[in-house]
């Protein structure tokens, strides 16, 4: 081994896949039974970097030579950095290695178009190919699909790799034309579109024949870039991302907040901020409409097309909603609990399991695990001590707000002065 | 008045303690663990032998009562050393024989809110070292690890390193309680060595495989290429990894 070669590539191209933000090495369920390396299932973040990101599997590309000059990308065609590419081989002995030392759960493979897409999905496809037939690898594979691939490759992909994905790259189709005017949305969507049919369609088979192999057990998913345009408000982008998870049953939208790489007049300026904070409330809205019962439009719609920034969306609608409160935690249902802000799915079935054997009052509330400085003002129990002023929506918020601690006020002084 | 129940420590002792309250219908007990001679000097004091008769009653009117996820819960608690866990457990017991329905999901009860934070505080440790244990490789093929945890969770480990790394031999030490499990390609062994004198730990170093340093190397600059500095967030870092984890984080180091 060429240590101070590989250590070059790996540097070049994890560099390059960082800016993928999916790290997921969850869904799957694939069992070590063949007494070969690994196995794939909850998922583990083995490690954090300093920005505060998990690191669960080595995620690099193939290479970053690219035939395309998307505007948004580090790697595209007309942008002067140095390149490289790694082999089938260097790709499987290095995540072997750094699987049996316990640094990862798997593979996350991308890449570069090179040549063409075909050659460059054939070549994913021989990594994960390798990696399970070879050397037994059960650990987690998580593939990128090439746009424009054949089926019949994205269909090998998908019996090896446990998660298939395609990166929208931008919200809707205004925003790719703008900034990435070689790619066509369609050759995005139609791999998509293959593999949700072959997914659903495998796993019947699987129903009926229990030896039927696995197909993509972890799904798909895809990410969007996240204020890289001015036209993309958080309306779009959540319908957007709405629409892909009904129609295409992905089972992750990943929002990557716009990191400034490159100087192009299309772009926010170099030296803007990263739009964490809403990243972070597009997250937090996702989750909602995934595990909360919200519906989109309950979250953002034409009077709302922005999240709020100070507080998080799950609070801003309950503020909007103030005649549902306040609720009383020991009749009302699950549902309708869930919605209540400093109220997470656990506490919530913690409390439906516990008021069947005792009224619940604010102390056990708090020892649940809920935010009672949050939800205070939308509950009621077993007390006589409750929010007893008709408060409005502001009045809360501004309470709320002058309690909380969080980390992005403090960088936001502006918004705290409005009322 | 309180009676003082010394047992021995193990799960099986406190079960036969369980037992004697209520061979004995004692109502306020304190439990500690050791020796009976140490303590003798206080009154009302009862020595616990563990009794498999004894013991085995209690665990069979738990089964009847609990699921056995609840049984599991009970263990977890037990296992995890915290002072007040086995009273907590004790506690939980006697709740549960008192009561008409299956408790587990009483919330509400503050033995039943107690074992279940032990065990949430079990789970995320055991779910840590899963994330942090760091195999080096040794020139005979051993995949060896050192650890620290907070709490005693090496027994919670060995179904998920079984299943993961079965076709490679490794072993996880726990510094702090100087014992270990080993897997040997067909099942994992507990094993007790004592590194604090002179050879040990250290010397480890000296026998790993050629490609260990460079794989030690490609894993830290991993990291540090993977990390976005526009984006640097370091509360967030150490509340995802503590720092008291580090010294055996290879790309910590």
């Amino acid at each position: 081994m060429n240590l101070e070669r590989i250590t070059e590539k790996l540097n070049i191209l994890a560099d390059a896949a960082k800016y993928d933000v999916s790290c997921a090495s969850s869904g799957s369920k694939r069992k070590n039974e063949n007494k070969g390396l690994g196995n794939a299932s909850n998922g583990i973040c083995h490690s954090y970097t300093e920005d505060g990101r998990c690191v669960s599997l080595l995620k690099i590309l193939l290479t970053n030579h690219c035939i395309f000059d998307c505007a948004y990308c580090v790697s595209r065609k007309s942008n002067d950095i140095k390149r490289a590419a790694f082999t089938v081989q260097e790709v499987v002995d290095l995540t072997i290695n750094f699987y049996r030392r316990n640094y990862i759960e798997g593979l996350f493979l991308s890449s570069g178009i090179f040549k063409d897409a075909d050659t460059t999905m054939e070549r994913l496809v021989q990594v994960a190919k390798k990696l399970r037939t070879e050397h037994k690898f059960n650990g987690y594979i998580h593939l990128k699909s090439i746009p424009g691939a054949s089926d019949e490759l994205m269909r090998e992909a998908g019996l090896y790799a446990d998660r298939l994905s395609v990166n929208l790259e931008m919200p809707t189709e205004e925003g790719l034309k703008l900034l990435a005017p070689d790619k066509d949305r369609k050759d995005m969507i139609q791999p998509m579109d293959f593999l949700r049919n072959e997914i659903i369609q495998r796993a019947e088979e699987k129903k009926l024949f229990k030896k039927a192999p696995m197909f993509a057990p972890a799904g798909q998913s895809t990410q969007v870039i996240v204020g890289a345009t001015a036209i993309e408000d958080d309306r779009a982008i959540l319908h957007s991302a709405n629409h892909f998870y009904k129609n295409f049953k992905l089972k992750r939208v990943y929002y990557s907040g716009y990191v400034p790489v490159l100087a192009d007049n299309r772009l926010p300026a170099l030296n803007t901020a990263v739009p964490m904070v809403r990243e972070n409330r597009l997250y937090q809205a996702d989750w909602l409409m995934r595990f909360y019962g919200f519906r989109v439009n309950e979250i953002v719609n034409n009077d709302q097309p922005h999240l709020d920034l100070d507080i998080d969306p799950k609070l801003s609608w309950a503020l909007r909603n103030m005649q549902i409160f306040p609720v009383d935690i020991n009749k009302a249902d699950l549902q309708v609990i869930l919605r209540v802000p400093g109220i997470g799915l656990l506490s919530a079935q913690k409390i439906v399991s516990a008021r069947k054997f005792n009224r619940l009052n604010w102390e056990h509330i708090k020892k649940l695990g809920v935010a009672v400085n949050r939800a205070r003002y939308f509950i009621t129990c077993n007390s006589n001590a409750y929010e007893r002023r008709d408060l409005t929506g502001t009045r809360i918020k501004q309470f709320i707000l002058a309690e909380s601690q969080s980390k992005y006020l403090k960088n936001k002084p502006d918004q705290l002065s409005l009322f | 008045m309180t009676t003082t129940l010394v047992y021995d420590g193990s799960f099986e002792g406190l079960l036969t303690a369980v037992f004697e309250v209520y061979e004995h219908r004692l109502e306020y007990v304190k439990l500690v663990k050791g020796e009976w001679r140490s303590i003798a000097l206080f009154d009302n004091v009862m020595q616990i032998v563990t009794d498999e008769s004894r013991y085995g009653r209690v665990l069979k009117g738990l089964q009847k009562k609990l699921s056995p996820s609840g049984m599991q819960r009970l263990y977890v608690a037990h296992l995890s050393g915290i002072d007040d866990a086995d009273s907590a457990a004790l506690g939980y017991i006697r709740y549960v024989f008192d009561a008409q329905q299956n408790i587990e999901e009483d919330y509400g009860n503050r033995y039943v809110m107690r074992v279940s934070e032990i065990v949430k505080m079990m789970r995320r440790e055991k779910h840590r070292m899963e994330a942090f244990i760091r195999f080096q490789k040794l020139q005979d093929g051993l995949f060896y690890s050192v650890i620290e945890p907070d709490f005693n969770v090496l027994p919670m480990l060995i179904r998920h390193f079984k299943n993961r790394y079965a076709d490679q031999r490794w072993m996880i030490y726990d510094l702090k309680r100087k014992y270990g499990i080993y897997y040997d390609l067909h099942q994992v062994e507990f094993m007790e060595m004592d590194f604090s004198e002179g050879q040990g730990a250290a010397n480890v170093i000296s026998s790993f495989t050629d490609d260990e340093d460079a794989y030690q190397h490609l894993w830290k600059n991993y990291f540090k290429s993977v990390n976005i500095a526009s984006r640097k967030n370091t509360k967030l870092h150490i509340r995802h990894i503590p720092k008291r984890y580090w010294k055996h984080l290879t790309e910590k180091i």
